[in-house]
């Protein structure tokens, strides 16, 4: 039960359940399965609501249950015994899980996210109190090492040596901090994660505070998420409560405390020395590095930043072992990754997969393929960072290293599935004006030339194309990711460069004959009725904001070109399929 | 407004807060950042009027002008995008009857806003509505919504 939980629902079927099964003086164990959408962790975010009922533990899983379901499933299956099986979840469930592989998700979906003995009745705190128990800091830095866990953030910096680089500096403060600044549109692994298991954040923040010797920990979250700052403020309150932080951490005199600091809405904060100023309460603009932060971070003191995913692997690798975590993956980039898969796919949600598995299978095997059996044309990922993959490329394996040398990136997770209907030059104009809004304007490159990359865009999805555009765009692109200082600036060509990279003739096709072939830039489209086709219904003529659109009943309508918007109102309205564009 | 601006203060002065934080605690007042709140504030802690608004005006969330009564904010994140958000955008602004530029209508009822995604993107495309999300929205099904709020606004 998260956000997209609630929107769909979550809260009112289980409402229904606790009032109906109270009325029929049942107890029963209602217990509200984590995070995203309800089941949030098993991620099928496409089916809310989902509800389990487990029943002598045998395990029924509901899919799109509504409140005026539940009276049903109470009468035949908890009191009658015989589950409702046309409600049940389809064979596309399974298949949805059969590949995926848990290790941050494993406790998703199964626990109450707000309630901390959830946490701890399945071994949660156990790698805290190990590490407490029985490891030098050395020894815990180098288990991390070891298992090669890499940041899960997008660079994929390796985790052991950043812990280790802090431990090493020398100062009477460090600071810890967890970036759950999740900024790219099409992410939410880590407000998932934070939503459905808190805890297993927070556990890895205090093992990794005791590594490097920090007594002090900010996270910085998006106040975009209000339900993952909630269940994480109740989740801090407490582990307070349990002594696992606060003075004294279990007896082992050891300090370390967490403050949540709200973010404020600015993309660029998601990069960490912009982060950290916007921690001292600045405005979020990167600076030169070095100094490292690991040297010289928050407060000019050797700060561990990490990502949340990042964070969350921590007691799972404590617990199982580095060499258990490192057994999964690929050589370079171990363990698994949690993506937010989205788009266009019939199976849209949360899932985790080992390093190194082909995007094909992501898509195909647990997404169940493109919505209404369409032709897949690009996965998106990276966000505005990362690139377009296209449909003949989809055999790579998903890591760090392949997918940078196909010009896109692992990012923070986001996988945006196209279909044939989506236009590659809007998609990278889509990009191209959020990176160019949230540029910070420290590197002129950046602020000026993103803005003129933008124009370029516009004007070609306008059908103002001019030849050369394509050169101009390459030029400046390479400009750009060379003069700017951070990661914004030097990736925010990368959507662009993909385009022109895998989807010339899409792009030469606005530039020179001004027409778009998925049909989507406005401008650049002509709406007309297939006489033969038109009932003269009306339908369109009602729904034509312009009055573009006249006929006699029954009698085959016509546009007229000159007033028509090109909204697509009519081509939406038309039951008859008599609408054409080009 | 000295009242609460003093009781801001105070809480800045015991919690070691910073400028977002402090303006922060402002707009959760005011619901937005009043000039003349700066402008006190900026006084009793010597801290020039030109940071807090060079921090309010870095950040989308702040706000210098007072919002609408209903806050309708569409997401644009990309899956939002592919599926439909931009349409979705342009018929909100046609309904309110919004010019360009403009966020909230004359009569303060509605302020119409974008955000960048609230990852909330398998329900694509979502709305949300005075902090309730909605998904899987249509032109249709918010000028509905609208025009709930709008018949809730006749009854009071």
């Amino acid at each position: 039960m998260g956000t997209g939980g609630l929107a769909a629902g979550g809260q009112e079927v289980m409402n229904a359940f606790k009032t109906q099964l109270k009325g029929k003086g049942i107890t029963a164990d209602i217990r509200k399965n984590c995070s995203l959408h309800k089941v949030g962790c098993r991620g099928l975010c496409a089916k809310d609501v989902l509800v389990d009922i487990t029943l002598r533990n045998v395990k029924t899983t509901y899919q799109f249950i509504s409140p005026d379901m539940v009276a049903r499933i109470i009468e035949e299956h908890i009191i009658g015994g015989t589950p409702v099986q046309e409600w049940a979840v389809s064979e596309d469930y399974h298949q949805f899980h059969d590949k995926q592989f848990k290790i941050v998700l494993s406790d998703c979906g199964l626990i109450d996210p707000e309630d901390i003995h959830s946490y701890i009745n399945v071994g949660g705190y156990d790698a805290l109190k190990q590490v407490l128990d029985t490891m030098s800091r050395e020894e815990t830095i180098d288990v991390i090492r070891k298992s090669g866990l890499r940041g899960r953030g997008g660079a994929g910096f390796p985790t052991g040596t950043k812990w280790d680089a802090c431990f090493k500096a020398v100062s009477d403060q460090k600071y810890i901090i967890c970036n759950a600044d999740e900024g790219d549109p099409g992410a939410f692994m880590d407000r998932a994660i934070i939503e459905g298991n808190p805890h297993s954040v927070i556990e890895g923040m205090i093992i990794g505070a005791y590594s490097i010797g920090s007594d002090k920990g900010y996270v910085y979250i998006r106040a975009e998420y209000p339900l993952a700052v909630e269940r994480l403020r109740m989740a801090l309150t407490q582990a307070r409560e349990e002594k696992f932080l606060g003075r004294n951490i279990l007896g082992k005199n050891f300090d370390f405390d967490i403050k949540i600091k709200l973010g404020a809405g600015a993309f660029v904060c998601g990069e960490s020395t912009a982060l950290m100023f916007s921690i001292e309460g600045k405005r979020g603009m990167p600076r030169v590095t070095p100094p490292r932060s690991t040297e010289a971070g928050l407060w000019k003191k050797p700060t561990c930043l990490n990502n949340v995913e990042t964070f969350a692997n921590v007691p799972y690798i404590i617990r199982n072992s580095a060499e258990w975590y490192a057994s999964y993956g690929t050589e370079k980039s171990k363990g698994t990754k949690v993506f937010a898969l989205t788009g266009k796919i019939k199976n849209s949600g949360l899932i985790e997969v080992p390093m190194g598995i082909p995007l094909r299978e992501i898509i195909y095997d647990i997404g169940g393929g493109i919505e209404n059996n369409k032709k897949i044309k690009a996965v998106q990922m990276g966000g505005p960072s990362g690139g377009c993959i296209p449909a003949d490329k989809l055999d790579v394996p998903v890591d760090f290293e392949s997918l940078t040398a196909l010009g896109a990136m692992v990012g923070s997770g986001g996988l945006v599935v196209m279909d044939e209907d989506s236009c590659m030059v809007d998609v990278a104009k889509y990009f191209l004006q959020f990176t160019q809004s949230e540029s910070c304007g420290k590197c002129t490159p950046c602020r000026i030339g993103t803005k003129r990359l933008l124009e370029i865009l516009e004007r070609i999805t306008q059908g103002e194309g001019r030849a050369g555009d394509i050169d101009l765009l390459l030029d400046l692109s390479a400009d750009i990711k060379v003069s700017s200082l951070c990661g914004l600036g030097q990736s925010a060509p990368n959507p662009i460069l993909t385009t022109i990279r895998y989807f010339r003739d899409e792009l030469e096709a606005h530039v020179r004959d001004k027409k778009c072939p998925a049909g989507v830039c406005r401008k650049l489209l002509a709406y007309f009725i297939y006489a033969e086709r038109c009932k003269g219904c009306g339908a369109c003529i009602r729904a034509c904001p312009s009055g573009a659109i006249t006929g006699k009943k029954k009698q085959p309508h016509q546009i007229d070109a000159d007033a028509c918007i090109k909204c697509g109102s009519c081509f939406t309205v038309c039951k008859f399929k008599a609408i054409g564009r080009e | 407004m000295e009242k609460s601006l003093e009781k801001i203060y105070t809480y800045y002065v015991n919690n070691e807060g910073n400028i977002i934080s402090l303006l922060q605690d402002i707009q959760s007042e005011f619901g937005y950042i009043p000039e003349d709140a700066v402008n006190w504030l900026s006084k009793r802690l010597e801290i020039p009027a030109s940071r807090f608004f060079g921090i309010t005006t870095f950040y989308a969330q702040f706000h210098l002008a007072p919002r609408g009564k209903n806050v309708i904010t569409a997401c644009c994140g990309t899956a939002c995008h592919v599926k439909g958000s931009e349409k979705l955008i342009t018929g909100l602004l046609k309904e309110l009857d919004l010019p360009e530029g403009e966020s909230t209508t004359a009569d303060k009822q509605f302020t119409a806003e974008k955000v960048n995604c609230v990852g909330a993107c398998s329900i694509a495309p979502v709305v949300i509505i005075n902090d309730k999300v909605h998904g899987k929205m249509t032109a249709d099904g918010l000028i509905k919504e609208i025009l709930k709020l709008r018949e809730k606004e006749i009854e009071a």
